[in-house]
């Protein structure tokens, strides 16, 4: 739907993403939000933006992969793993700079998401899924077991990033660069999304044969889906490996990859702005509740023990009322919130 | 000059025999349609056009080059596109995002300079939204550009997807039932389209149909099948004399396939 008064006159126009001033200035105050969140929160809220930022980079590539492409992915939690191995190996035992480690770490997880997305040229839907189970299963065994490289089950100290001298061990300052790479890497999924390949992509999971006789490669298509959907995961697990400051193997369990698949279920399939919602979601809501628990036992000592214990189980019941009563999303109800001030206040 | 010829190409699934030895050309320029009764095994010579299907038997060429064997994706290279009996577009996606699929093969920018899109990605999506936007004038969808398919009537998604199929630019259109399901108006309306993209675009249209009174109007040449195989080929006036035709329409036992069947 597009604004009175706003009128396209060229297909360059058209093609723009932020359309009019109104939203360019959102854009903007949302922006210098992000940025100026450092001076806002202090402590263990400074540590969930974080992990906000960093989960985000890695639902948006689940979704190009699972939203997008149509294919489901039960190995992400793994190869955030190969992402944060890797540039542990780079940075710690190598002793080389973290600008390189990011990279490696994208294009180390983009190769190993390629090799165990070669079932998915034969294989489509839940058995896919149970396909990519393997790859979850095969990599932690690789993380466990190959001592070298992985410190086994030891596991690995990692550092922060530094500059000329200055280092970024302070969470505040390691989130401006991990927003500057999340910003870098949202932005280029958008584009992805609404160009040649990004289209590709959602052809392949509309309607596969119909896809091969537009001339689409299909075995070309769910394998690039795959590498760039395990490049962002490989950053993100980078990311949040130098954010622990400390890598190892429990941290990639199969309890990841579902929480990934959940915030983008919950956030909106095939929606990058969706799996924004669904990253802070997922991450918000459990310190959320944990804070209100920690309030109610400290108001009420005698019925303490039961409130932590109810605390997963009313987890576990809003992600269920969501998908009940927003089965398209996060994304979706944006959508219709931003239509109903559109046209506020006349409604019809 | 023949654009693409069918040689004799056997096709059956287990013990079904779905084509039984067909043989065709179609003509540059021509529109050539081919009818019959269901399971005469139309569809399933187009599937093994676009190569979704191999023939056991027979090979099928396009414009002198073997096409049997090759694979689906490939075939759009060459420059054949096609429409589906039951509508296969891009259901989530806008009329103007399944237009702009249609010219995948066009567009040579990969990946890398998509996700960065500045520069060459988006002055060849500009280019192409260019041809496109021609396509839709043409088939007078400009109302709908922005919509999502899914969301769309039945014979709109038909005109959609002859669009998607028209914007590959293509040397042979294959169209299975485009006027299936629709009221007069709109069959008066696709009939036109088809016309005018074999007269004005110059692309050759094989197409199949049920609408007798339309394929007898705007086909220049016919082929009717039975049971997987061809009992007639003619000008429509020919064909519609043909006593083999007539008794396959009125489902009379016919000696022709009786005498295969007997083999």
């Amino acid at each position: 739907m597009q604004y009175c008064g706003d009128f396209r006159t060229s297909y360059e126009k058209d093609a723009v993403v932020f359309q009019t001033p109104f939203i360019k200035v959102c854009m903007a105050l949302f922006l210098a939000g992000l940025l100026a969140l450092p001076y806002l929160l202090k402590g263990e809220f400074m540590w969930v933006a974080l992990q906000i930022v960093i989960a985000s980079i890695g639902a948006v590539g689940l979704n190009i992969l699972t939203g997008f492409t149509g294919q489901i992915s039960l190995g992400q939690g793994a190869f955030f793993g190969v992402g944060a191995y890797t540039s542990a190996y780079i940075t710690a035992k190598m002793g080389l700079s973290f600008w390189l480690g990011i990279p490696a770490a994208g294009l180390m997880t983009a190769m190993a998401g390629m090799v165990f997305g070669i079932p998915s040229l034969r294989l489509k839907g839940l058995y896919l899924a149970i396909a990519t189970l393997a790859s979850q299963f095969i990599l932690e065994w690789i993380f466990i077991r190959w001592e070298p490289v992985t410190g086994g089950s030891y596991g690995i100290n990692v550092p922060r990033p530094s500059i000329g001298g200055y280092v970024f061990d302070s969470d505040s300052s390691f989130y401006y660069i991990v927003l500057a790479i999340a910003v870098a890497m949202i932005l280029f999924a958008t584009n992805l999304v609404r160009t040649k390949t990004g289209r590709a992509f959602m052809a392949v999971r509309d309607h596969y044969i119909s896809a091969e006789i537009m001339g689409i490669s299909l075995y070309k298509y769910r394998l690039l889906s795959f590498g760039i959907s395990s490049f962002y995961a490989g950053v993100a697990g980078a990311l949040y490996g130098h954010s622990l400051k400390f890598v190892s193997s429990e941290q990639f369990g199969i309890g990841v990859s579902i929480v990934y698949l959940a915030m983008i279920i919950i956030g909106g399939l095939g929606s990058i702005v969706g799996s924004i919602f669904g990253a802070v979601f997922m991450i918000l809501l459990p310190k959320i509740l944990s804070l209100a628990t920690e309030m109610v036992a400290a108001d009420f000592p005698s019925i303490a023990r039961l409130a932590i214990s109810f605390e997963q189980g009313v987890f576990g019941l809003i992600i269920v009322l969501f998908l009940i009563f927003e089965p398209d999303g996060l994304a979706h109800r944006w959508k219709l919130i931003k239509a109903y001030w559109k046209l506020y206040p006349f409604s019809y | 000059m023949a654009l693409l010829k069918i040689n004799d190409i056997h096709l059956s699934f287990g013990g079904v025999k779905a084509i039984n030895g067909v043989s065709t050309e179609v003509t540059k320029g021509k529109i050539h349609a081919i009818i019959g009764p269901n399971g005469a095994g139309k569809t399933s010579i187009f599937n093994c056009i676009s190569c979704v299907y191999r023939p056991q038997q027979g090979a099928i060429f396009f414009e002198d080059r073997k096409i049997t064997g090759m694979k689906p994706d490939a075939i759009a290279h060459l420059g054949i596109a096609r429409t589906f009996q039951n509508i296969a577009l891009f259901h989530h996606m806008t009329v103007l995002d399944n237009l702009m699929l249609g010219r995948h093969l066009f567009l040579k920018r990969g990946f890398f300079a998509g996700g960065i899109y500045l520069g060459p990605a988006r002055n060849e999506e500009i280019e192409n939204r260019k041809v496109v936007e021609d396509i839709i004038d043409f088939l007078e969808i400009e109302n709908i550009r922005k919509k999502p398919v899914g969301t769309l009537a039945y014979g709109l998604r038909k005109r959609v997807e002859l669009a998607r199929a028209l914007s590959l630019k293509p040397k042979l259109l294959l169209l299975d039932e485009p006027m299936a399901g629709m009221n007069l108006e709109e069959k008066e309306d696709m009939a036109r389209f088809i016309l005018d993209i074999n007269e004005e675009w110059g692309v050759t249209i094989l197409l199949i149909e049920h609408d007798l009174g339309v394929v007898m109007d705007i086909s220049h040449r016919v082929s009717v099948l039975d049971f997987g195989v061809k009992i007639s080929e003619g000008e429509p006036a020919e064909v519609a004399k043909d006593p083999h035709v007539i008794r396959a329409y009125i489902g009379e036992e016919d000696d022709l396939i009786r005498n295969l069947e007997a083999r």
